[in-house]
């Protein structure tokens, strides 16, 4: 084993192997989509606009996350609790930028019994978009343990869990963006 | 590798003193609740998870003493069957529809609740803290998390025995169209639903499960504890784990478009339907895409069962030969190649579905690699019996049976893996015989093999052997007889799944020998009742365990008292020196991994 799982902490070692195990859940989403994509029949979605902004949004809480956990090192609080809101702030307008787009493609008359291709493109992103809820949920806590706890807490592990899972998040949807792109 | 494992004993070392002052000074802190129900004690833990499957176990035996009755004795009527099952075997005769719900439901609970939780779940439970010397998993919560979300799906899953509609019956892997569709059959109705969100759960506790049992097992090891002095056992349910995490998020991607099936009007699996005449609006989905997601999990759980077999299969056939495990080395890569294989070779369960036969090609190619490594293991094992000094002890001979067991299947595999033979043995009686020898009986007897051995640990106490023994011959010999002949009825072409055969002339001389069958799995279910009898009596009433190593084994968890508490070992944990296989070594019949190596010592 090399030097830096040595010192990784045991809640960010087991996040790893669950990244592994996201990671397979989406590969059999995608790869089920190549397969059906290939049959004959297929009508492919166009991806609304509004996804560029959703992949905008999602890299700069990638940056705010990355800052944040540079400021707990420096125990810069203030700033710290700045960019963790920011994050989760951002990561909520990205869920709102989803659904918005899906709404868009749903007017299009592109809905669960009219198009094979959308109804994929809903459940992928779909899941995808509560993966970004549940990190989300995991910055509120975060946030909140700073007030709750009497003890000053000025350990990295769990911002730095929280933020491994936040640029999981953050690659898995430009995997994703880019397999649409490409496959449609 | 020496001051990284130091690094992790005093890692590990600093939570756990916590835990044993906690045994010392707060003992009547734990009340009934957190020590035996809402326990986070891997040991409290995997006895949950072995009692819960055992009840499966049961349950799912049962269900096919009554479909086997069903295909013995067709025209027979049993009127105890109408008072346990009611509606289901109206005038004493079990119904049709009935039959595939005790045929599904069979599958399903013994395959997922036997055989993966019951299991993998208690044997990498109790073993990976005590055999890799860690005072417990890397997150007791998860772990316990893990069990309690084990034991819903099974109140759902027991709940939907008693729909009105019955539980799912369109067979263990609910292919759609009949998974789907509400309307396909009475079957199809709640009881999916219910098979569903009990599947769903199951999926979570096995990854929560997995991701625990990886992480102690990279992460938690004792000081001296390198991968490679790790006993078998660690290396097989690592495998195992691993195998769950990757495969079971696909069965669950295929779970959530299954749903949006069912319930919100997609079409990712149905097209081109007709229910009673009328034409369904579902156009543009595929059948074939769920069984691609469904055998991408549904193969690697086959090894996922099989695995933790073969690891305690081969720590007991060494303990109790007095004989170092022959060819640890290899044993560990064939584990590994097994491993990679499980994911390349599952559209062998799909020759006859349309798929291209030109891919089949390389599945079948892929399939049959997997001898190479199942011929080493079986190798190693008769190599370590060789001349060995064998103790017959109930475990040992479970253990040997394994490794028939996963002879006489595996060879069957052999037929199976080719798809122009495919064309005529799937969907046939080979097929049961083949998977229920290699997978079914070959890893209850892994699983009994490691209750008999560890049973001394898990309650202080032992099995009464005269019960063990006639257990082990009457499951044996009733194994072969049950599944032996079925092999004589796939080849003359017999279809699985029938509710009789009675009707068809090609199939009617096989009466007296389906009759048969029947009788001997009635006698080998009664075996199963004689094990439980001697499990539950043994915990309060067996014979008392006064030795800390009763079998002479040189793993670690013979080296905690004889009842450990909530930690494993009252003081330090201790350090290891050497491999588990050191028997029968410069003389010495055992050298325990906590012995340090003398200077005058041979090398292995």
């Amino acid at each position: 084993m090399s030097e830096s799982s040595k010192k990784m902490h045991p809640h960010k070692f087991t996040l790893w192997i669950a990244i592994g195990s996201i990671t397979m859940m989406f590969a059999g989403f995608t790869s089920a989509y190549i397969v059906k994509s290939n049959q004959a029949g297929w009508q492919p979605v166009q991806m609304p606009k509004i996804f560029f902004l959703s992949t905008v949004l999602i890299l700069a809480s990638s940056l705010t996350i990355y800052l944040a956990q540079k400021a707990m090192a420096a125990r810069e609080m203030a700033k710290y609790r700045t960019l963790i809101s920011t994050t989760a702030l951002l990561g909520l307008a990205f869920v709102v930028t989803q659904f918005l787009g899906f709404s868009e493609l749903w007017q299009q008359k592109i809905t669960f019994k009219e198009s094979v291709a959308g109804s994929f493109f809903y459940i992928i992103t779909g899941v995808h978009a509560l993966h970004v809820i549940g990190g989300v949920i995991a910055l509120i806590v975060l946030f909140a343990r700073m007030y709750s706890s009497k003890t000053k807490f000025y350990s990295t592990a769990p911002v730095e869990t929280a933020g491994l899972y936040w640029h999981f998040v953050d690659i898995l949807w430009i995997y994703l963006f880019v397999f649409f792109l490409l496959v449609s | 590798m020496s001051s990284e494992a130091t690094h992790i004993q005093q890692q590990t070392l600093t939570v756990p003193h916590e835990t044993h002052v906690e045994i010392h000074h707060d003992h009547h802190h734990e009340t009934f609740l957190t020590k035996y129900v809402f326990s986070q004690d891997h040991k409290t833990i995997a006895k949950q998870f072995l009692i819960t499957g055992m009840f499966w176990a049961l349950i799912g035996g049962l269900f096919s003493v009554i479909f086997r009755l069903q295909l013995g004795f067709p025209e027979a009527k049993f009127p105890w069957m109408e008072i346990l099952l009611g509606e289901w075997a109206k005038g004493g005769q079990l119904q049709a529809e009935a039959y595939y719900a005790l045929v599904t439901m069979h599958g399903t609970v013994l395959v997922f609740f036997v055989l993966t939780a019951g299991l993998s779940g208690t044997f990498a439970n109790f073993l990976i803290p005590l055999q890799v010397g860690a005072r417990d998993m890397a997150s007791p919560f998860l772990n316990m998390l893990s069990y309690w979300f084990f034991f819903t799906a099974s109140i759902v899953m027991l709940s939907s025995l008693f729909v009105q509609t019955g539980p799912f019956s369109g067979g263990w892997t609910a292919y759609p169209p009949l998974s789907a569709l509400g309307e396909a059959s009475p079957g199809s109705k709640v009881g999916m639903d219910l098979w569903l969100i009990s599947m769903s759960l199951f999926v979570v506790s096995s990854l929560l499960g997995g991701l625990n049992y990886i992480a102690t097992i990279l992460n938690m090891r004792t000081k001296g504890m390198s991968m490679t002095r790790l006993p078998l056992t660690i290396w097989a349910l690592f495998f195992t784990a691993v195998l769950g995490v990757l495969s079971f998020p696909v069965l669950f991607s295929g779970f959530i478009l299954l749903i949006f099936d069912r319930h919100f009007g997609t079409s990712f699996y149905l097209s081109d339907i007709y229910i009673n005449g009328q034409a369904l609006p579902n156009e543009g989905g595929s059948a074939i895409l769920y069984q691609h997601l469904f055998w991408f999990l549904g193969h690697p759980e086959v090894y996922i069962i099989l695995l933790p077999a073969m690891g305690m299969a081969s720590e007991i056939l060494s303990v109790n030969s007095r004989k170092p495990i022959f060819g640890y080395m290899a044993m560990v890569g064939s584990l590994f190649a097994i491993t990679i294989l499980a994911f390349l070779v599952w559209a062998h369960h799909m020759f006859v579905t349309g798929l291209n036969p030109f891919l089949g090609a390389f599945f079948v190619l892929l399939t049959l690699l997997i001898a190479v490594p199942s011929a080493i293991k079986v190798f190693n094992w008769l190599t370590t019996l060789w001349k060995g000094n064998i103790r017959f002890t109930p475990g040992m001979l479970f253990a040997m049976g394994f490794v028939s067991l996963f002879i006489s299947g595996g060879l069957t595999g052999i037929f199976l893996g080719n798809s122009s033979l495919d064309i005529h043995l799937h969907d046939t009686y080979f097929v049961v015989a083949h998977f229920h020898i290699v997978m079914g009986v070959a890893s209850m007897f892994g699983m009994f093999a490691g209750i008999y051995h560890w049973y001394p640990k898990m309650y202080s106490r032992y099995l009464n052997n005269t019960l063990g023994y006639i257990h082990f011959w009457v499951t044996m010999i009733g194994a072969y007889l049950i599944f032996w002949p079925m092999h004589y009825e796939g080849l003359a072409g017999m279809p699985r799944r029938y509710y009789k055969f009675d009707i068809w002339e090609s199939f009617k001389h096989f009466g007296t020998l389906n009759q048969f069958i029947s009788i001997v799995s009635i006698i080998v279910f009664l075996a199963q009742i004689l094990f439980l009898v001697n499990f539950f009596y043994s915990i309060w009433k067996g014979r008392k365990v006064t030795t800390q190593n009763p079998w002479g084994a040189n793993t670690l968890e013979w080296t905690t008292p004889i009842t450990p508490g909530h930690g494993n070992w009252s003081g330090e944990i201790p350090e290891v020196h050497r491999w588990a296989y050191d028997y029968g070594k410069d003389g010495k019949e055992f050298i325990t991994q906590v012995t340090p190596v003398d200077d005058s010592e041979s090398k292995h």
